[in-house]
């Protein structure tokens, strides 16, 4: 039921129980483990306006690559607090291990199937995005009233007041070594496993910080030669911590890119605004509009965008724009050492054409890199 | 960006409608020419293709019926000289003239552009070697192929690869040729083939990978190079069977995210290497159990795929690729389905897709039905539903009204069931349902048919829901259950065969506990955005319509459906300018109804309200149900749309134009037979019969041979003419069988005469008549496969006239309100009335170009209820005559006897005019594809039956005149040698292999340049081995590319044409078209002469 009191009725999977959050769409027509997994849903009720799921089942979730990161999600576990659906399928794939359905049984996430999810997106896209609260409940029990529900609505905390950080942020450095490559500083507010693999696939060691850290030099004995800002949950403006590091090491230069929430945050540590978006963009079909007339499409999960107004005098210029809403995609500086893209370059789930920002930045490290 | 500022371009399309290469290139042309429209481009269209939309007269520019080869087209450049050409939307036709005209410098010297993908871009698709060479730099991994020249080559090749082998014949269309070479005896047969087909002498060899999935995507790209990927779609039967006879599924249903951007990057990188500008379609093998893909190939060009896409997702790529040919970036341009966000996306489905093909298999006599890499089907339907069952159990009603996704009603055991599964064949969903009721475990179908386990699930689930009504007690229906099956697809009529009650009480039962279907919009943004455009479907799985009623007065108007043998895209013509006629008279809003990718009316901009659905009676109660629409027209969809007039009628829909009681008295023979006595007017000699005994009696009181056919007739379908007593015993077993609702109609059939058709339009008071239209053939030949002409060449004046009275009399007797036509048959100056068809023909289109009078304007006016604006005869220009000459496509199914006789058989039609019938015929010839024989080669004649050796005579004397070398089989020489033809070389038997010179062996040889083979099918002459002979000779034609005719007139007028051209050049002029702007007077008249070039 979301908080307006429209309420959509459908038949629970996965886990028991009830759960508020911020309740959210995505149009991506695949990558199902991908978004669940993904920490920037965190206190999000995830929507899948394509109607079929669990197609292809859920993929070996003990899996790990070379550098140990899971191999198949974006975090070692759902991420999401619940999901709603049109329908689910029986699975069949060479890498699937479970059903969606069990999986979300062990994760504890509720899910609700189901349900008209082309109009649930309707109403989110004109009313904009909305609490709403998800229950499943065990078999043979009545569906709770709306007053109930509306209650339980009501004592859970808003989006913008909840504290993602401490749930998804490390406590401590982990160093990921590619080789003898240089050393990249990702100070984690909830960075998805592939933009670190992203990075570790191109040659480039990763030291992984507790956001609020200062960016060190050095770390055992490495210089730190860039530094990359990730994808995270909550409204960045809220971040002070991660804000403050940024702004400090500024000073520094080190070549930079940001995703996400990470160019979110790199404009707030120079000065400029965030804003809410009315629902947001979620979906792999994004265009990313560059200002020498090429586009490319994109893989976005983002509620909140920058102003792009605000950047002046922050020394980052816009460089992509979406089209159809003329928000900001992309920024960089004069000189080209601190690139900033809205969107997933990393894809997963979705398109890589962006991935090229990793290479040159990539490249970049490696000039700053003795 | 600046864009170029173009003033002319030309733009080829894809000629007649042939198995793969359909009415989708009317679709890609149609928007096309929107695109050219909009920026003010004087378009020249050239496509001798008569029933297509985009041959209409155009709003600005002109129209050549011409054949789309380099001998035509480049008179035509010589004379327009536009500034640039498009050859990407008219298929391989298109393309391959477009190449082999560069290829003679004709571009270059007539200073015309090739917009869109360069040349040299579409030489690397095309080219195997070259396309493998930028597959390996796009770091795209293919199939090691080996392109061969000969049969040795191949053997040592498939030793290399192992067999299986694939085979591919290159620069051919759908897999024409192509086929798998299980062992080394295959491979002969098969790359034997190939060879002989190949128009540069070359097949390739790869590896087989049929148990790989296959999928395509659809990638557009700018000059800038950016690029998208519009769509992807996965083939249910995967590498096994040619994608244009697999069942399609968009977007892909088995693909996790990793494999989805793993194909779609390695499609990006391909489109890229290149130099796509515009749009193009690649196929990908993928395996099944692990990440390993290949690149199978690249249409650098609009193709059957991208019109799929198109109407998948709302995304109308060929108007997006010819802007982009223009020169604009894909950011620039507007998805015109939300009208404001940018063309540059990717579609966001929220729905399922999914195409079946249409196969008229049984159309063709000894056609070999098992699918695989060579194309067969003649049409598709689109099903769109909220999950897989849904919209397949769409498609199948949508490919035939009658049919069901449900298994047979006694299904067999399993173990007899489990060897029909393979090879595949057409009715294998059935067949697989039939093995899910038997008690097969889908794991062991997947395993056995290659068919991903996930589809055969769903069909599983399917079968189960089905089963649960079988299992109920009379007469219950509970509405959890009535409401699962409706989220499954399965209709009325099925769930109430199944539980054994009425289809409308489920109806009823259905409607009280609230469960309908939901009208759901396609917006390409899975609705992120509010869309403009009323392109709908319905699906049970929803809770809201996205749309709310149209306003009052307005009308539905369906469509055809898929297209098959005897229904083609001249339907989607009348359908399209009915649409037009009645905005165009002021009718609120003009909803459509169709269920056909492939057409310009599921273009979602050309009616007010689209409804990509299916075209049953339960379908339209539900849309007039919502909508109360003033009335719905069925007489422009073909029989199709026409057979649900008395339905409709029944259940109290209004139907707009003649009265359905009118209607059913001209498909009911009695009802018609007797108002025709009634008004005088003859016919042949027929009754109705439901016993054998009393059809035999009659048969014989009137003599053989006689005409029997079913009273609902479809193309032909079970008609036939029958010679003698035994034959009709035998057949009214089959035809009974076929149709057990509709007595028999036996007529007399009457020899030589001939056959003319009218077509005309009538408010009921007034008719036009749009002409008279003369077949070349005697009556006999279904007037879908006839050549025939206008003016008419030798019915008089006299009998013309009384034709148009008879055709006045019944109009105003049946109050005919909208299209007619009538066919007659014509003998010694006198007529016999042997139809009426209440409805628009398949000759309108030529008739409405010919005479230049919109006739579906007039017929919207009387629909409506208005009088007409004119009537008489529409005028023909002086000095111009029309031919139509049908389009075959026996080559590509493997087998069939290319005989021509009351079936239908033929895929699709041309026609070209000119200022003398032999002119217009020798375009049009060509323009199927026919080939001229030049004098001095060698025509074998071979004729069955006395009299038809007569009729030979004057025909043989003239091509030896002509300098032709005369043979023929031992009969037919003899007997003209005897008649005084001197010369005539005698070819053995193919049944008696030891005597030379022997028939097949000339033909190998290349020794025969013409062939005409009348079997004497109406004689008594009846012995199965000549009739094995004769069928081998035609089969060997087909294969080998040479003209073959199977009766006299045909055969009489290509001698007349090729007669003509040793003396005359040949006219290329366009039909119409408007002033060119700045003053520019038309193109000057050009001409080829044809013999001096093609000695070339």
């Amino acid at each position: 039921m979301l908080e307006d009191g429209t309420r959509f009725d459908g038949a629970g999977i996965g886990a028991e129980g009830r759960r508020v959050g911020e309740v959210v769409f995505t149009t991506g027509m695949v990558g199902y483990p991908e978004s669940l997994t993904d920490p920037s849903y965190r206190g999000q009720i995830l929507v899948f306006s394509y109607p079929l799921l669990g197609n292809y089942g859920i993929p070996d979730i003990s899996a790990r690559d070379e550098w140990g990161l899971p191999t198949y999600f974006e975090a070692p576990g759902a991420q999401v607090r619940g999901m709603v659906a049109r329908g689910i399928t029986r699975p069949n794939h060479w890498g699937s291990r479970q059903s969606l359905e069990s999986w979300l049984a062990v994760e504890t996430v509720p899910g609700v199937v189901g349900i008209d999810t082309r109009r649930l997106t309707q109403h989110l896209r004109s009313k904009g995005v909305l609490r709403g609260v998800i229950c499943a409940s065990p078999p043979g029990e009545e569906a709770p009233s709306t007053a109930d529900l509306r209650r339980t609505l009501k004592r859970a905390p808003t989006y913008a007041k909840e504290k993602f950080l401490p749930e998804v942020a490390p406590k401590k450095a982990t160093l990921y070594r590619a080789g003898r490559g240089p050393l990249v500083a990702v100070p984690d507010c909830g960075v998805k496993a592939s933009i670190l693999r992203a990075l570790l696939s191109r040659g480039l060691s990763v030291l992984r910080l507790p956001p609020e850290a200062e960016i060190p030099e050095r770390w055992e004995g490495r210089r730190v030669a860039g530094l990359l800002v990730g994808n995270g949950p909550g409204d960045p403006a809220t971040l002070s911590g991660p804000i403050a590091a940024l702004e400090q090491a500024r000073n520094s230069s080190l070549p930079t890119l940001g995703i996400c929430l990470g160019l979110q945050l790199l404009a707030l540590s120079r000065g400029a605004r965030t804003y809410k978006l009315k629902y947001g963009h979620r979906g792999q079909n994004k265009t990313v509009l560059f200002d020498d007339g090429r586009a490319l499409i994109a893989s976005e999960n983002h509620g909140y965008a920058v102003d792009r107004r605000s950047l002046a005098r922050t020394g980052l210029k816009p460089w992509a724009t979406n089209p159809d809403d003329g928000t900001l995609e992309a920024a960089k500086d004069a000189r080209g050492l601190v690139l900033a893209f809205q969107g997933h370059p990393e894809g997963h789930p979705g398109p890589q054409e962006a991935g090229f920002l990793f290479d040159r930045f990539a490249e970049k490290v490696r000039r700053r890199s003795p | 960006m600046t864009v170029e500022k173009f003033e002319k371009v030309l733009l080829l399309g894809s000629g007649a409608l042939k198995i793969g290469e359909a009415g989708e290139f009317d679709y890609s042309g149609s928007q096309c020419l929107k695109a050219l429209e909009e920026e003010g481009i004087y378009a020249i269209v050239v496509n001798p293709n008569i029933a297509t939309l985009q041959t209409d007269p155009p709003r600005h520019g002109r129209v050549y019926f011409q054949p789309l080869t380099p001998d035509f087209v480049e008179p035509i450049l010589e004379a327009e000289r536009p500034e640039g050409v498009l050859l990407s939307f008219g298929g391989q036709t298109a393309l391959n003239c477009g190449v082999q005209l560069a290829d003679r410098g004709a571009f270059r010297r007539a200073k015309t552009r090739v917009l869109g993908t360069p040349l040299a871009g579409i030489r690397g698709t095309e080219d195997r070697a070259k396309f493998m060479e930028l597959m390996r730099r796009a770091k795209v991994p293919v199939l090691p192929a080996r392109a061969v020249y000969s049969l040795e080559e191949a053997r040592e090749v498939a030793k290399e690869i192992g067999y299986p082998a694939m085979v591919r014949v290159a620069y051919t269309l759908g897999g024409k040729g192509g086929g798998v070479a299980w062992d080394p005896e295959h491979l002969e047969e098969v790359v034997g083939r190939g060879l002989r087909i190949s128009p540069v002498g070359q097949v390739l060899l790869e590896r087989y990978v049929g148990e790989f999935k296959q999928i395509e995507y659809e990638v557009v790209r700018d000059r800038l190079g950016t690029s998208i990927t519009v769509c992807n779609m996965e083939n249910l039967l995967g590498m096994r069977v040619h994608t244009g006879d697999n069942v399609v599924i968009a977007p892909s249903q088995t693909l996790s995210d990793a494999e989805y951007q793993l194909l779609r990057r390695a499609a990006l990188r391909a489109a890229d290497v290149c130099g796509i500008v515009g749009e193009c379609n690649i196929q990908f093998a993928l395996d099944p159990a692990s990440e390993e893909y290949f690149a199978i190939e690249i249409n650098a060009r609009l193709s059957r795929s991208s019109a799929l896409a198109s109407k998948a997702t709302g995304y109308p790529l060929a108007y997006v690729a010819a802007k982009l040919a223009l020169g604009y970036t894909l950011s620039e341009l507007k998805n015109r389905v939300t009208g404001v966000t940018s063309a540059c996306f990717e579609p966001a489905l929220d729905y399922v897709v999914v195409k079946l093909p249409r196969w008229d298999l049984q159309k063709f006599a000894h056609s070999d039905t098992a699918l695989g890499p060579s194309m067969k089907s003649v049409g598709e339907v689109m099903g769109i539903g909220a999950n897989f069952p849904e919209a397949l159990s769409k498609a199948v009603r949508m490919s035939d009204p009658r049919s069901d996704l449900v298994p047979p009603p006694t299904p067999r055991p399993l173990e007899e069931v489990l060897p029909d599964l393979l090879p595949i064949r057409p009715e294998f969903l059935t067949t697989l349902l039939e093995a899910l009721r038997a008690g097969a475990d889908p794991a062991d179908l997947a395993r056995r048919t290659w068919i991903d386990r996930w589809f055969v699930d769903e069909l599983a689930e399917l079968e189960r829901i089905h089963r649960a009504f079988g299992a109920l007690e009379g007469g219950e229906l509970p509405s959890t259950l009535l409401r699962k099956a409706k989220e499954f697809g399965l209709s009325d009529r099925a769930i109430g065969r199944a539980a054994r009650v009425d289809e409308e009480e489920v109806r009823r039962r259905r409607l009280e506990a609230g469960i309908r279907p939901r009208m759901r919009m396609i917006d390409t943004l899975a609705g992120e955005w509010p869309a403009r455009t009323n392109y709908l479907y319905v699906t049970y799985r929803a809770d809201a319509d996205d749309v709310t009623r149209v306003p009052a007065g307005s009308v539905l108007v369906l469509g055809a459906g898929p297209y098959r043998i005897g229904s083609s895209v001249e339907f989607d013509w009348s359908t399209m300018n009915l649409v037009d006629g009645l905005k165009a008279e002021g009718v609120p809003t003009v909803a459509l109804l169709n269920s056909n990718p492939e057409t310009v009316s599921t273009d979602y901009d050309r009616s007010d309200r689209l409804y990509f659905e299916e075209i049953t009676l339960e379908r339209v109660r539900d849309l007039v149900e919502f909508e109360h629409f003033r009335g719905v027209v069925t007489c422009v969809g073909s029989q199709l749309a026409q057979n649900l007039t008395p339905l409709l009628a029944a259940c109290g829909i209004p139907v707009l134009g003649t009265a359905p009681a009118s209607i059913n008295t001209a498909e009911d023979r009695s009802q018609f037979g007797a108002l025709l006595e009634r008004l005088e007017l003859p016919q042949p000699a027929w009754r109705a019969f439901t016993t054998p005994d009393a059809a035999e009696s009659f048969a014989s009181e009137v003599g053989y041979p006689v005409l029997v056919r079913p009273s609902y007739v479809l193309s032909g379908a079970a008609m036939r003419v029958i010679a003698g007593r035994q034959d009709l015993a035998r057949f009214l077993s089959e035809a009974a069988r076929l149709s057990p609702e509709y007595p028999v109609v036996i007529s007399k059939f009457i020899e030589g005469a001939d056959e003319v058709e009218l077509d005309g339009v009538s408010d009921g008071k007034r008719v036009l008549v749009a002409g008279i239209l003369e077949h070349v053939e005697r009556a006999g030949i279904h007037s879908g496969d006839a050549i025939f002409c206008l003016p008419p060449r030798h019915t008089p004046a006299a009998v013309q006239a009384d034709l148009r009275r008879a055709a006045e009399r019944l109009a105003r007797e049946l109050q005919i309100r909208g299209p007619f036509n009538i066919q007659f048959l014509v003998k010694s100056g006198a007529f016999q009335i042997i139809e009426l068809n209440l409805r628009a023909s398949r000759s309108l289109p030529f008739l409405a170009k010919a005479t230049g009078v919109p006739l579906l304007r007039e017929a919207a006016r009387a629909m409506l209820g208005r009088p007409l604006s004119r009537e008489g005869i529409a005028p023909l220009p002086p000095h111009r005559w029309g031919v139509k000459v049908p389009q075959f496509s026996f080559l590509q199914v493997s087998g069939s006897d290319p005989l021509l006789g009351v079936e239908m058989q033929s895929t699709g039609e041309v026609a070209c005019f000119g200022p003398t019938f032999a002119d217009a015929l020798v375009k049009a010839l060509l323009a199927t594809g026919v080939k001229l024989a030049e004098p001095g080669g060698t025509v074998l004649l071979s004729v069955g039956g006395l009299e038809l050796k007569e009729a030979l005579l004057p025909t043989a004397r003239w091509l030896a005149e002509l300098g032709f070398v005369l043979a023929g089989t031992e009969d037919t020489a003899a007997f003209l040698g005897a008649r005084g033809v001197r010369g005539v070389q005698v070819l053995h038997k193919v049944s008696e292999p030891d005597r030379h010179p022997n028939v097949l062996e000339a033909l190998d040889r290349g020794e025969v340049a013409l062939i005409l083979n009348v079997p004497s099918s109406l004689t008594q002459e009846k012995f199965e081995r000549m009739l094995e002979d004769e069928y081998t000779i035609r089969r060997r034609a087909v294969e080998l590319g040479l003209p073959l005719f199977t009766s006299l007139e045909s055969f009489a007028a290509y001698v007349e044409g090729i007669a003509w051209l040793t003396n005359h050049p040949i006219t290329v002029e366009p039909l119409y078209g408007t002033p060119e702007p700045g003053g520019k007077v038309r193109a000057a008249p050009r001409s080829v002469p044809l013999r001096g070039r093609r000695r070339r």
